[in-house]
């Protein structure tokens, strides 16, 4: 019953195809030119992308907002129309489908000299053909990379599968002439901020459900709102999930189909980028000409791409027995309203639920354990002063023994087996040489040490490679961070009691809840499934009171709690901070600056351990606990 | 043993006691396969209806070979022996008004129409039943009944012509009380006709087309025809607010409705004065109106009655989809000209209604028939599969009716609507009073189903019909039903505000080993949609006790709070112990 429910060994997934070897066989204008007939929703009346406009300009909604705009205005409800006109100019996409066939074929190129394969579970393909025929489909990739939307329409293009409409930034739209491109293959665009102009947000909502509900095409949106810069799920945004799943709940249309969609890269092509980024290295602004430069990334090896496409998870059987659909009754459903608070939690629920379906198929590659060891060693290493890395035999034992213990957990791992760990381990760290060192059958990360003259200089370069390890670390936490908040747990209990160690779990997990993906409310759950894991694999046992760590547990726990040392710490340096430092009031905009500031200073005397601290997303994510449990207050307008 | 008398008119003796209507009505298919619809009652009567047995057995995957026949007879060791309250008997027998405990008289009132009801019985099961049956011949009668059933704490349970299909005629199960079956059937007299403020004073246990026909021949009719006419009693139609076909002209029941009479536990309840209108408080007819025999027995009824109107024309108009018709629909509900009915059939209840077309006697009739489908499905472009029909009947004096005619038939050219002739629209209306029988015949083939309604805003109409039906659909594949069900309505009345939409529901229950059960979950699957779908709970067929759980959601605490506390004082011991509605 209950512990087979839990148990992640008995995870069912498909088997995966390589779309890249018919490109490598088969002519790629062929291709490009092929028919391309897909199925549509059933009874689906064909609609160009202009009939859509005057749809959207012309429902019940937009005319009461229109004329609620006037009257708090004064503008003319048709200078109103006018603007509003625009907007819609400005925000719709116009799929065309020369312009997929011209991506089809120039992203073929681009793949085969990039990626090794993309691998694309069938099955899930299948799964999607059946849902677009029943339902409106919702597509929820995981964001990892500029790429993704481009690689899910050529995945949807290969399969003939109807092509998505998809949500995207308005940054995009900076590079002209790709941001045309772009809204000839399906994209449309918004604006990143638009809070109180409810005349955008009416018509934004409204052309997505409009196109939801006319089964015109499934509309795509990244659930995380924006690229990942840690290859951690990021805390779901609701706007779009509100927007797409209130057809449903106002009766509009039968059911709503969502699929999340996992796509795992092995190298991500923005590596660097994001790691820079985080470390408030400036960037350069996202332009065509900039986009171009990135030629000499073609040269390079990206391994390859996993695609999961999930279970299509109806909206109304998410919603049963959690909203109750009659609160749409007494006013007319044209008429804008804030969420009620069971809808608003039923949103967040299933927003949580359905990033963790993508976490749960998102596929690690052996590089992602490897990672995670050599961090860890890298730490040790220092904090012992020695600096002669692992041997490449211990490494590959150890990796062998997270290999068998991901598993256990459920890890979704694409470990050859065939192959002798040995090579398996080898053939990663050449893939991430830019990453490591390997000197005398000696393995370590690739931090140089002591050839700047800045040290903050050399500091921020050794970050660049802590940071992008950490990253691919990331990719595993999901996997091991119910465990790992429970050994935290085991360790900072002041007994061995289950009461002290469920206390100290709570605490730890509500801290962490900005950082990592924690369905809000199942704290019990999450214990529970922390517990059965370990006991499962032998490394706890529990008796009537106590906890008990087993001999072997010892190093499974080391592992796991070691693991989220350097978010612990992260958290208590910004406490520290806020407490020594921050003694004025501090603006939002100032936080970050003076944050890294005085972690630099702190790194740079050798008084932390972590490097990964100095990430900015560890830091908002820490300010946004403290505010969230109330030890932060924020204040409007400005101060004094 | 007590010695009872019978009222001489008896309706039950040409009824059928385990099915709908006439005994000598039914369809079969004959030895040929060939569907029959036996008697002479109807139109349809005695003719061979040839695509019945493709449509039967491809929508539902039947087989005309797969028997599952009814029960034949009742057998009375089935029935439990009546608890009689002697001294109530004894009381009630020395009044001299007719009652009876017969087993058969007993079960035929035990039941409505309700799926769960008829398939009991198709089985030779019976439940709790009442325990004796009493037949008052006029309103005196009933205030005698009413007065000893206080005095002996005996249930009483009023009967009209038990066409409910809210199982508002179940006896509670865990009634201990005697329980008195309260037949108004002898109460069947126009009392007397006022042609100055044209209204009619009638008993209220007098039957839609005896109504009908007794006033046509004084030149009058009230034109007040729900589905169920033939059968159902001016009394129901009361008790439980009831809609007629004619609405548009003729209004529902509580626009027809000038005066009434009821006998309650507490005395008789009526007003002082027969006005068209009046100002006095909430209108007391609004706790009788929809009180479901839980307050007492309407004896008398004053009535509106209108000259019968000079001339009729059915019509019907042909839309390429759903969508065209409801927006038309909704146009001529906006401009108020609707006909005196105007009904909007689904897809699915369109290719029903061919199915069941009788063989025709010209081969003419057949060529006009052919071509008239080749140019609605070819020419016009109208896709078979999604064309949908409105059946539309006029009324009045034969000018204005085909200037009316011409008006509807305008603002359906505006929604793509083709005029499809005069007999299409009567065969519509015609199914109306077969299709009940045709139930029967479902499940003489393991099939079953069900008809229900609600009434809805117009902005919902749409979205209310495509997810009912849906839901049903998938309710089926989710409860293990093997075969796809029938899940079809229409929309049959039009209001400023919103519209009356029905649903039919059917399904092969083969392989399923509680198929009641599962049709039951189905329904209430179906019913929860409605409401989430911003329906009402009932337009007209009334609450009784399968709708009732969801009352209080839909009339608030405080809403049941004053409806039990007029049962409270009308009612206090629970003599009219039907537990309906609250």
């Amino acid at each position: 019953g209950k512990t087979r429910a839990l148990d992640p060994m008995l995870k069912k997934r498909d088997d995966f195809e390589d779309i890249l070897e018919e490109r490598r066989n088969s002519s790629d204008l062929k291709y490009a030119l092929r028919c391309y007939t897909p199925v549509l929703y059933k009874g689906v009346t064909p609609c160009t992308s202009s009939m859509l406009k005057s749809m959207v300009l012309q429902s019940d909604q937009l005319h009461y907002v229109i004329n609620q705009v006037s009257k708090e205005t004064g503008k003319a409800t048709d200078d109103i129309k006018e603007e509003a006109s625009a907007i819609l100019e400005e925000m719709a996409q116009c799929l065309q489908l020369s312009t997929v066939r011209f991506f089809a074929f120039t992203l073929s190129k681009a793949f085969k000299t990039l990626f090794r394969s993309i691998c694309v579970n069938e099955d899930g393909i299948q799964r999607l053909q059946q849902a677009i025929q029943e339902h409106p489909v919702v597509l929820l990739p995981s964001h990892r990379s500029y790429m993704d939307f481009l690689l899910m329409s050529y995945i949807l293009y290969t399969y003939d599968v109807a092509l998505p409409v998809i949500a995207a930034g308005m940054d995009f739209m900076g590079m002209k002439f790709v941001g045309e491109m772009l809204r000839m293959s399906g994209a449309f665009f918004i604006r990143r901020s638009f809070g109180g102009d409810k005349l955008y947000w009416a018509l934004f909502s409204e052309y997505v459900k409009t196109m939801l509900k006319n089964g015109f095409a499934p509309v795509e949106f990244f659930l995380e709102g924006t690229r990942s810069r840690t290859s951690k799920s990021l805390t779901p945004k609701l706007g779009l999930l509100n927007i797409v799943m209130d057809p449903f709940l106002k009766g509009e249309v039968f059911d709503v189909n969502v699929v999340p969609v996992s796509i795992s890269y092995e190298r991500v092509l923005e590596e660097t980028l994001y790691a820079r980024e985080l470390l408030g290295i400036p960037k350069p602004k996202e332009s065509t000409s900039g986009l171009f430069k990135a030629r000499k990334i073609l040269s390079e090896d990206y391994g390859s791409i996993h695609v999961y496409f999930g279970q299509p998870v109806s909206v109304r059987s998410l919603a049963q027995g959690k909203v109750n659909r009659c609160q749409f009754n007494l006013v007319p459903r044209h008429i804008p309203r804030r969420p009620s608070e069971d809808i608003a939690s039923f949103v967040n629920d299933s927003a949580y639920r359905l990033v963790r379906a993508q976490e749960e198929n998102m596929v690690l590659k052996p590089w992602v354990l490897v990672a995670s060891l050599l961090l860890q060693y890298h730490h040790q290493n220092q904090a012992a002063g020695q600096k002669r890395g692992i041997a490449l035999g211990e490494l590959t034992a150890q990796a062998v023994w997270l290999r068998d213990l991901s598993r256990q957990y459920g890890a979704f791992l694409h470990w050859p087996d065939h192959i002798p760990p040995s090579e398996v381990v080898s053939s990663s760290l050449t893939l991430h040489r830019g990453l490591v060192r390997i000197c005398e059958d000696k393995v370590q990360l690739a931090v140089e040490q002591g050839f700047s003259v800045a040290p903050e200089e050399e500091l921020l370069s050794q970050a660049v490679i802590l940071l992008s390890c950490a990253s691919y670390r990331n990719q595993a936490l999901h996997v091991f961070v119910r465990p790992a908040l429970l050994a935290l747990a085991i360790h900072t209990a002041s007994s061995n009691q289950k009461q002290e160690v469920f206390n100290s779990f709570s605490f730890l997990r509500n801290m962490f809840s900005n950082e990592f993906i924690l369905c809000p409310g199942a704290t019990v759950q999450d214990f529970e499934e922390a517990c059965y894991l370990l006991v499962k694999t032998g490394a706890l046992q529990f008796t009537q009171q106590e906890v008990l760590v087993t001999e072997r547990g010892h190093r499974t726990l080391a592992f796991l709690s070691t693991m989220l040392d350097p978010f612990l710490q992260g958290y208590q340096v910004v406490c520290r901070f806020l407490c020594e430092e921050a003694t004025e009031t501090l603006t939002e905009k100032q936080f970050i600056p003076a944050v890294r500031k005085f972690i630099k200073k702190l790194l740079l005397a050798g008084r932390l351990r972590y490097m990964e601290v100095l990430s900015s997303d560890l830091q908002k994510n820490s300010l946004a606990a403290l505010l969230r449990l109330g030890a932060v207050r924020k204040m409007k307008g400005t101060p004094e | 043993m007590p010695k009872y008398t019978k009222p001489p008119s008896h309706l039950q003796e040409i009824l059928k006691w385990n099915g709908w209507g006439y005994s000598d009505t039914r369809f079969l298919f004959n030895k040929k396969g060939q569907a029959e619809f036996t008697g002479k009652r109807y139109r349809l009567s005695g003719m061979i209806i040839p695509a019945l047995q493709n449509w039967f057995e491809g929508t539902f995957g039947a087989s005309v070979q797969h028997k599952s026949p009814a029960m034949p007879i009742l057998t009375s060791s089935a029935v439990q022996p009546p608890t009689l309250n002697e001294a109530f008997v004894d009381e009630l027998k020395s009044t001299g008004i007719p009652c009876s405990h017969d087993a058969e008289d007993r079960v035929f009132r035990g039941h409505g129409h309700c799926l769960h009801e008829v398939f009991a019985l198709r089985e030779g099961k019976v439940g709790r039943v009442p325990d004796i049956v009493v037949w008052p011949n006029c309103h005196n009668d009933v205030v005698k009944i009413v007065e000893l059933a206080c005095k002996h704490n005996v249930c009483l349970i009023p009967y009209g012509g038990g066409t409910s299909v809210s199982s508002a005629l179940e006896c509670p199960p865990e009634e201990t009380r005697c329980i008195v079956s309260l037949d108004t059937s002898q109460m069947n007299r126009i009392l007397w006709i006022d042609e100055k403020n044209l209204t009619a004073h009638v008993e209220a246990g007098i039957v839609g087309q005896e109504l009908e026909r007794l006033l046509n021949e004084s030149g009058y009719c009230t034109g007040h025809e729900p589905d169920s006419m033939e059968f159902s009693s001016l009394g129901g139609w009361v008790a439980t607010r009831a809609s007629g076909m004619k609405k548009n002209i003729y209004g529902n029941i509580e626009d027809l409705v000038v005066h009434v009479k009821m006998v309650t536990p507490q005395g008789v309840i009526e007003k002082g004065c027969q006005c068209p209108r009046m100002s006095t408080g909430p209108d007391i007819h609004h706790f009788i109106m929809g009180s479901e025999g839980t307050l007492g027995v309407v004896t008398e009824v004053t009535m509106k009655i209108r000259p019968m109107p000079e001339y009729q024309k059915y019509g019907s108009v042909v839309f390429p989809n759903f969508e065209q018709g409801v927006a038309c629909l909704r146009e001529v509900a906006k401009q108020r000209c609707a006909p005196a009915s105007i009904r909007l059939m689904d897809n699915e209840q369109f290719k029903f209604g061919h199915a069941l077309k009788p063989q025709v006697s010209s081969i003419f009739t057949s060529f006009l028939d052919g071509l008239k489908k080749f140019y609605i499905t070819k020419f016009k472009g109208f896709d078979p599969d999604r064309l949908c029909v409105a059946t539309l009947l006029f009324e009045g004096d034969r000018e204005k009716v085909l200037q009316h005619e011409k008006q509807v038939y305008d603002i359906a050219a505006k929604f793509g609507g083709l005029a499809a002739g005069e007999d299409n629209g009567q065969r519509g209306y015609m199914l109306t009073f077969v299709i009940a029988y045709l139930r029967d015949l479902g499940m003489d083939y393991y099939v079953i189903g069900e008809s229900f309604e609600t009434s809805v805003p117009w902005d919902r109409v749409l979205d209310i019909c495509r997810n009912v039906k849906a839901r049903i659909i998938q309710e089926c594949k989710d409860k293990g039903v093997q075969f796809s069900p029938l899940s079809t309505c229409r929309v049959t009345q039009t209001y400023d505000a919103g519209a009356c939409v029905y649903f039919y529901f059917a399904f092969n229950y083969r392989g399923l080993s509680d198929p009641v059960h599962v049709y039951e979950q189905v329904e209430h699957a179906a019913r929860e949609e409605i409401l989430a779908n911003g329906g009402s709970l009932s337009h007209h067929h009334g609450v009784g006790k399968l709708r009732k759980e969801w009352m209080r959601e839909t009339i608030s605490d405080v809403g049941m709070g004053m409806l039990k506390s007029v049962k409270n004082y009308v009612d206090p011991k629970n003599i009219f112990g039907n537990r309906n509605l609250i």
